[in-house]
């Protein structure tokens, strides 16, 4: 256990104004228990009156040493934690893990599982701007879309629960494919909702878009410009509504999105209406991706026939010697990688979550690093909550989409 | 006036203090607004529309710890966040029922390092562990009546003697 050291006060004077030292101004604590932190998030807030002079967020209330858990399994064994970290985008983030795993054993992916990927990460993109949607319409006293929202994802959580048997912490995708093919009903249970969801979309907008509650809350609130968002490394929908045409699948295409057609929403106003302006739209191009690419999904194998590093199927494992010792191998050492640095990055629902894996010649990482979307996005919050109120704070929070699982890890 | 008026022809209902108390506990158990991590999206999905936990009459759910009786633990505490969560139990008023959800609430589940509690009944007493990672909104709910089950069958005597 290592020393607990004292601080004294002075060392955070700079982070407040001047003000605030002669009791001009009221600190105030939110969080970390409030209903509107969106989690374990402690927001020291400077006022004045009503009107934020600071905002300093304190981080690492969930901190969870998941980097560093990764690091004491093997590359098949660390998948699981990968779920764990940000818990709205589950599936996301093991693509992430996964795809740094083949790029650094160099194993090649089979084009059903490639095609199978696309549209469970799709579907969890939605589930995830569905959370989003829900709770910031509760923050904003819109109850109802909390009900709806959750509807809806409970049709895609049943989605994943009948590919995986797991409805949240899926660990679907494994390096080289996905754990075992789709069951018969997979394609109509994905069908129904491609039928049902664009006028379930239809509703939420006429609910909220023009609803003049709604946009009183949100209309000019919270302006990020293009400078600021792109100097704090802000990624995701929170740089695209203020005006900067960035998305990982079309500047950097993987697993195969170059072949869908699809738009990325941008928009310049950079508030947190423009900000669900952007997220309502993304719902709408994720369902295109999903249909096409349901449309084209080949059949075939879904899983690497590289024996060294994906294990053989149970039926291969009774009749043959080489399977039952790959079996073996794979599941008692692991595989080796080789001494290399990868980094790779996806668009998660919050911007580009980037992993670092290091390999050292053994069956475990020597480093795995994340760059998680959430953490950048919540450094700009300082920035742009400043003279607004603090009944906009909560706008505010809501329309950047922070998780805080993302953000600790 | 009385109530005898009101009641028609379904006579008298003889019943003890106890059970008309915890009767009452049981169906206005108001829970904490209180998640951590990935449970508290499930414990969400449990309040909503497909599950509904107000038919339990868990609808409300307050996020000022002193108008509630049910803290949900619904996520890993780390090393950080006990002193809170120990505070948080400290301020609700007493009689409190506090359910540990999911794995890591319950043991540490997949977190054995230095940052998670191994089981947050390290920090504060639980009256029910529910298992599963995240545990569906089924087993939440389920372990919820096993909690309204427990009061039931709790005593004033009961009472008297653990805040003597």
């Amino acid at each position: 256990m290592s020393q607990i050291e004292e601080v004294s006060l002075d060392k955070f004077k700079h982070l407040v104004s001047e003000r605030a030292l002669t009791g001009e101004t009221m600190l105030l604590n939110m969080g970390p228990q409030h209903p509107s932190t969106h989690g374990v998030l402690r927001l020291l807030l400077e006022l004045d009156g009503e009107i934020i002079v600071n905002c300093i967020p304190d981080v690492g209330y969930l901190h969870t040493g998941i980097e560093k858990n990764m690091e004491a399994k093997t590359y098949q064994k660390a998948e699981v934690m990968t779920d764990r970290l940000d818990y709205m985008n589950t599936i996301g983030n093991n693509l992430a893990y996964v795809m740094a795993v083949e790029k650094l054993v160099d194993l090649d992916v089979p084009v059903r599982a490639q095609g199978l990927r696309v549209i469970l990460t799709e579907l969890q993109r939605i589930a995830s701007h569905l959370v989003w949607l829900g709770t910031s319409g509760l923050d904003l006293a819109a109850m109802s879309m909390f009900l709806y929202c959750f509807r809806e994802r409970e049709q895609i959580l049943d989605i994943f629960e009948l590919v995986s048997g797991q409805r949240m912490m899926t660990t679907y995708f494994r390096p080289g494919g996905v754990w075992r093919d789709v069951p018969v009903e997979f394609e109509k249970a994905v069908r129904d909702f491609i039928k049902i969801f664009p006028k379930r979309v239809d509703e939420y907008e006429s609910l909220l878009t023009k609803n003049p509650l709604f946009l009183d809350r949100m209309l000019g609130i919270g302006k990020l410009s293009k400078e600021v968002a792109l100097s704090y490394g802000v990624t995701g929908p929170t740089l695209r509504a203020s005006g900067v045409d960035w998305d990982l699948r079309k500047v950097r295409p993987y697993i195969g999105y170059e072949q869908y057609d699809f738009n990325v929403p941008v928009l310049t106003e950079g508030d947190t209406y423009a900000r669900y302006l952007v997220r309502v739209q993304e719902l709408r191009e994720s369902m295109k991706i999903v249909e096409q690419a349901l449309n084209k999904l080949p059949l075939g194998p879904v899983r690497s026939e590289n024996r060294k590093f994906v294990p053989p199927p149970r039926s291969e494992i009774g009749v043959s010697m080489e399977s039952l010792i790959h079996h073996f191998k794979l599941w008692t050492e692991g595989f080796p990688a080789p001494k290399a640095s990868i980094y790779n990055a996806v668009e998660s629902p919050r911007g580009e979550l980037g992993l670092l894996l290091e390999g050292d010649g053994g069956p475990k990482p020597l480093r795995v690093h994340l760059r998680t979307p959430s953490f950048d996005n919540l450094a700009v919050l300082s920035q742009i909550v400043k003279g607004h109120l603090v009944a906009d704070l909560v706008a505010i929070l809501s329309s950047i989409d922070i998780v805080l699982g993302d953000i600790d890890r | 006036m009385g109530v005898e008026q009101k009641l028609g022809n379904m006579g008298v209902v003889t019943t003890t203090l106890e059970s008309v108390v915890n009767w009452g506990r049981t169906n206005a158990m108001w829970p904490m607004l209180f998640g951590l991590a990935c449970c508290a999206i499930e414990m969400m999905s449990a309040q909503s529309s497909a599950y509904d936990m107000s038919r339990f009459g868990m609808e409300l759910m307050r996020a000022s710890p002193r108008q509630s009786d049910l803290m949900i633990v619904a996520g890993r505490v780390s090393k950080k966040m006990g002193p809170v969560l120990r505070r948080l139990y400290d301020q609700m008023p007493e009689p409190k029922w506090v359910l540990a959800m999911g794995d890591c609430a319950s043991c540490g589940g997949v977190f054995n390092n230095y940052a998670i509690y191994q089981g947050v009944d390290e920090v504060v007493p639980v009256d029910v562990f529910v298992a599963g990672c995240p545990p569906r909104p089924e087993a939440l709910i389920h372990g919820v009546m096993t909690i309204h089950e427990k009061v039931k069958g709790e005593s004033f005597k009961q009472y008297a003697e653990k805040y003597k």
